[in-house]
């Protein structure tokens, strides 16, 4: 049968043609420009003026960066050098560097502790940020902050062994009397780790200079890691607050539900910097006579009070967002109401709630800056203070900023990344 | 066989109120209630204390005293005479004057990159996202000190404008970006500025009515009338009205008239001018209270008198105002100035009968136009005229602009996707054009899922506006939160009041946006 055309029709072709190449407008670049960047007239007028701008950025920045000195001591000598060349006086940051990122009173010789704390906050943020990563790493993760304090403040180590004690007391005794309920646990709990910290206090002042570390007051702490320090601190201790906050604005105890709706209303009502001011002048009226509070510590806490509220908010909507039928199949499993929120309830909510979240942390890390205003020697503060205002670098602001620019855009950016890798990494539905 | 009795009344036990459901509530909002009032005790009790100590107490009698030191960008007159509400006041009018600038400019900029993110341009969304990546990753501060940065130290000083072979120039021959600002011409109102005024506002007025009536005519009788009338209606009243002021009282003649002992008859004003300049004599010219004539008449003797950037001393030239035509006339006659302007028929009649000597000079002063521009000049030292806008103000006003754009970007853009592309397709197979589809069913729905973030954006911006105080702009947080708390040492009172001022701001603003909630959301049967 495959000869019947050959016989009847002359001209029909019984061989597949080889395949032909698209037409070189259809494929590759020129298919590709053609479509993203030349469809049509006012694409066109819209891809050269972002050539344009490109251009314009480049032109400016390129030479100024590549010609930049790195190596002087002061403006001036940059200046000699680059003989009104193009070119940046990179060498502030060379030169300034310890400045920037330890403020300018941190004993220099101990700058290894503040490394060291750095480079274990990774290694304690790891197991929190990776879930598949093994679980025993959370110990590290616990001990961190009392291993920290002791690194970045100094002093003898005893004192954060003492409250580390206390917190096991208190876990200790929570599990003892779990089993009852778990407001008896947390009563417990607080009660145990009181005990600890009254003891461990005796303690702490008897041990005296027990593994001492050089002690390095509050207020010498400057530059990005105080930056750091306040937002890391500030964000940890804001989410369990934030929890608590949240679940306080959801409950149906009216007392409990309009203390909390109060706070976080307040709190959000009122910008940052307001805050920063009642730590800074207010908050002295309402300790007791004769205390001294830190200022560090006074901002930590308003930082910390104005980030609970926005956590509380964006946790609440988490809890909103749940289906009502997850709250009644708890209840109706027997579970009381700390095990439904802890085990059935929350989970699901922190996890809606994640990039919300994460705005709140970025967001926070960017108001640290903030406490420049209240004359703290941070990033900005001290490139305002002692950088810009010393005679040797009286001028130089482009590299400057730059740097500060560029150490916030790194962080910020690489925690709105991870955050977005975390709701890849939770989605249980099908998309 | 037996009946039911009721089972015997449990005896209350202690451990009920924290085992039992139907009291745990009730304990646990006891213990609450109880700890709040002793926390508030304890710090009451701590304020109390640590004010006798300090030898303080809480008073706002410090607003009504003179707060002694000067504003340099106020909306309302200010002195360092005022009190210190005064300056508060200020600082509110700052805040709010900040905080529309940056919205309406953050609007602008926010939905045109939000726009063209979606943009089928490579190249153009990359950038776009760049930008927005940019600006949200890094702290507003920054972003306002950097301009504050460009504004001040890279600008040039109004040294530099000066000479012939200056080394800076003003943008347009009207615009002065220098070290201590930028200045610019300002609008003043002249003749039947009111008037014009009235007009503008009729024919918004006439718009909106107009837009009703179209929504009408469609939905009622599916008739699509034309959408040039809106423009017609905006600008032709007002124009017609513009030029008829102009060409009637506007075009009316003035003359400048001058006392004797300062020219002699027949001298041209041009040299007069010149006398002027070289400071031969100081004028003092009599004007007549009300923004119309005084700005014109002003306006005119700028012009005229060829008093701008070409004569570097500038001429310094005092103004007495009158409340009326005759009170002005009678200034005149007492000497309280020695140059008026008058009708052009009642010239020689109030020389003649003016008790001082006075000639009228010949060059004619013109009305005006109801609006004419109030130009800046380089005077001994600075710029003065027009509108000075201060290098704090525009490195606020743009870094929150366009650090709270990139967040609206991204509100835009969720918004437009938000829509789906059945919406669009659906229109389309219904027989609507593109403009149509845009206007009746995309951007209805979009606007729901944009302006509630979109207002929570207005209010970031707002509460961001407080860090004024790191660039000296004279914000609320600068006058009351700074200055005025330094100088009283109030502290409680300062802060209390400023936290009042935001949390109001903050509360109306929720307010506004749950009833356009109410308002937009879907009416589902």
């Amino acid at each position: 049968m495959s000869d019947t055309h050959a016989q009847t029709v002359a001209y029909v072709r019984d061989t597949m043609l080889p395949q032909q190449t698209p037409p070189a407008s259809q494929t590759g670049v020129v298919h590709w420009m053609r479509e993203n960047l030349f469809k049509g007239w006012f694409n066109t007028i819209l891809t050269l003026l972002a050539v344009l701008v490109i251009y314009r950025l480049l032109s400016g920045a390129l030479p100024w960066f590549l010609g930049g000195i790195w190596t002087t001591d002061s403006l001036a000598e940059c200046r000699d050098i680059l003989q009104g060349a193009t070119g940046g006086c990179f060498s502030v940051l060379t030169e300034r560097w310890n400045q920037l990122l330890f403020g300018f009173k941190y004993p220099p010789d101990q700058y290894w502790r503040l490394i060291l704390a750095f480079v274990l906050l990774g290694g304690a943020a790891a197991p929190v940020l990776f879930n598949h990563l093994p679980r025993k790493m959370l110990y590290i993760t616990m001990l961190y902050p009392f291993v920290a304090f002791w690194l970045i403040w100094g002093g003898t180590i005893i004192a954060p062994l003492m409250a580390l004690a206390g917190f096991v007391a208190g876990y200790m005794a929570f599990k003892k009397v779990e089993y009852q309920s778990f407001a008896m646990g947390a009563l417990a709990f607080v009660v145990a780790a009181a005990v600890a910290w009254f003891i461990g206090g005796f303690i702490a002042n008897a041990a005296g200079g027990f593994l001492a570390l050089e002690p390095v007051a509050s207020r010498d702490m400057g530059g990005f890691m105080l930056n750091m320090i306040l937002g890391v601190v500030c964000v940890s201790l804001s989410l369990p607050i934030g929890i608590v906050l949240a679940l306080g604005r959801q409950s149906d105890m009216p007392i409990i539900k309009w203390i909390c709706v109060l706070f976080i209303e307040f709190i959000r009502g009122v910008p940052l910097i307001t805050l920063l001011f009642v730590a800074n002048v207010v908050l002295a009226y309402f300790l007791p006579p004769g205390t001294s509070f830190d200022l560090i510590i006074r901002v930590i806490i308003m930082i910390t009070a104005f980030s609970s509220a926005y956590i509380a908010e964006v946790i609440r909507g988490g809890l909103a967002a749940l289906p009502r039928g997850q709250y009644e199949a708890a209840d109706s499993l027997g579970l009381d109401y700390a095990q439904a929120t802890r085990l059935i309830i929350m989970p699901q909510a922190l996890k809606i709630s994640i990039p919300g979240i994460v705005n709140v942390a970025v967001g926070l890390f960017k108001d640290t800056t903030l406490v420049s205003v209240i004359s703290m020697f941070d990033l900005v503060g001290m490139i305002r203070g002692p950088i810009l205002a010393s005679t040797e670098w009286n001028g130089v602001y482009w590299e400057l900023w730059g740097f500060a620019v560029f150490l916030f855009f790194i962080v910020c950016y690489s925690i709105s990344q991870y955050s977005q890798w975390l709701e890849r990494q939770l989605q249980t539905d099908h998309h | 066989m037996s009946s039911l009795s009721d089972p015997p009344a449990e005896l209350f036990r202690l451990s009920q109120l924290i085992n039992d459901t139907r009291y745990r509530s009730i304990t646990f909002q006891f213990i609450a209630l109880i700890l709040l009032i002793v926390a508030m005790a304890y710090l009451g009790l701590n304020l109390v204390q640590n004010l006798t100590a300090a030898g303080l107490n809480i008073s706002y009698g410090f607003l009504g005293e003179p707060s002694g030191y000067d504003i340099n960008q106020t909306l309302v007159d200010y002195t360092s005479q005022s009190t210190h509400w005064r300056a508060a006041v200020v600082g509110v009018l700052n805040t709010l004057l900040v905080a529309v600038l940056g919205c309406i400019m953050a609007t602008i900029i926010g939905v045109f990159v939000g726009v063209l993110r979606l943009s089928n341009n490579w190249l153009v969304r990359k950038l776009m996202s760049i930008y927005v990546e940019i600006f949200r990753n890094v702290p507003v501060l920054i972003w306002i000190l950097i301009i504050f940065f460009v504004m001040t130290a890279s600008m040039p000083g109004p040294r530099s404008f000066r000479g012939e072979d200056a080394s800076a120039s003003m943008v347009l021959d009207s615009i002065a970006f220098t070290s201590q600002g930028v200045f610019t011409p300002g609008v003043v109102g002249g003749f039947g500025a009111g008037l014009l005024l009235l007009v503008v506002i009729a024919s918004i007025i006439g718009v909106v009515a107009y837009g009703r009536h179209v929504k009408k005519k469609l939905f009622d009788e599916g008739k699509v009338l034309p959408g040039w009338p809106r423009f017609v209606i905006l600008f032709a009243p007002a124009l017609l009205v513009y030029a008829a002021i102009s060409v009637t009282v506007g075009a009316s003649k003035h003359n400048l008239v001058v006392a004797t002992d300062l020219v002699q008859p027949g001298v041209s004003l041009s040299a007069f001018s010149d006398a002027a300049i070289e400071g031969k004599f100081r004028p003092v010219y009599c004007l007549v209270e009300g923004a119309t004539e005084s700005a014109t008449a002003k306006a005119a003797w700028l012009n005229t008198s060829a008093m701008d950037m070409r004569n570097p001393g500038g001429l310094k030239m005092k103004t007495e105002y009158f409340a009326s035509q005759d009170a002005a006339k009678a200034g005149f006659d007492a000497g309280e100035c020695n140059m008026i302007s008058l009708p052009a028929g009642d010239a020689t009649a109030a020389a003649a009968a003016s008790d001082t000597p006075a000639v009228a000079l010949s060059d004619q002063i013109r009305n005006g136009a109801p609006l004419a521009l109030d130009q800046t000049y380089l005077g001994n030292f600075r710029f003065t005229d027009g509108i000075t806008v201060r290098g704090s103000l525009i490195a606020l006003w743009f870094a929150l602009s366009i650090y709270t754009a990139a967040f609206i970007a991204e509100n835009v853009r969720a918004g437009i996707l938000a829509v789906s592309k059945g919406q669009t397709e659906a229109a389309a197979s219904l027989g609507l054009r593109p403009g149509r589809i845009m206007n009746l069913v995309v951007l209805p729905q979009a606007l729901r899922v944009i302006i509630p973030p979109l207002i929570s954006q207005y209010l970031n911006l707002t509460k961001n506006s407080s860090l004024a105080i790191a660039v000296g702009y004279m914000d609320l947080t600068g006058t009351l939160g700074g200055i005025t708390l330094n100088q009283t040492g109030r502290a409680i009172e300062c802060v209390l009041l400023l936290m009042l001022f935001y949390l109001t701001i903050s509360l109306a603003i929720s307010a506004l946006m749950n009833v356009y909630n109410n308002a937009v959301k879907l009416k589902e049967r």
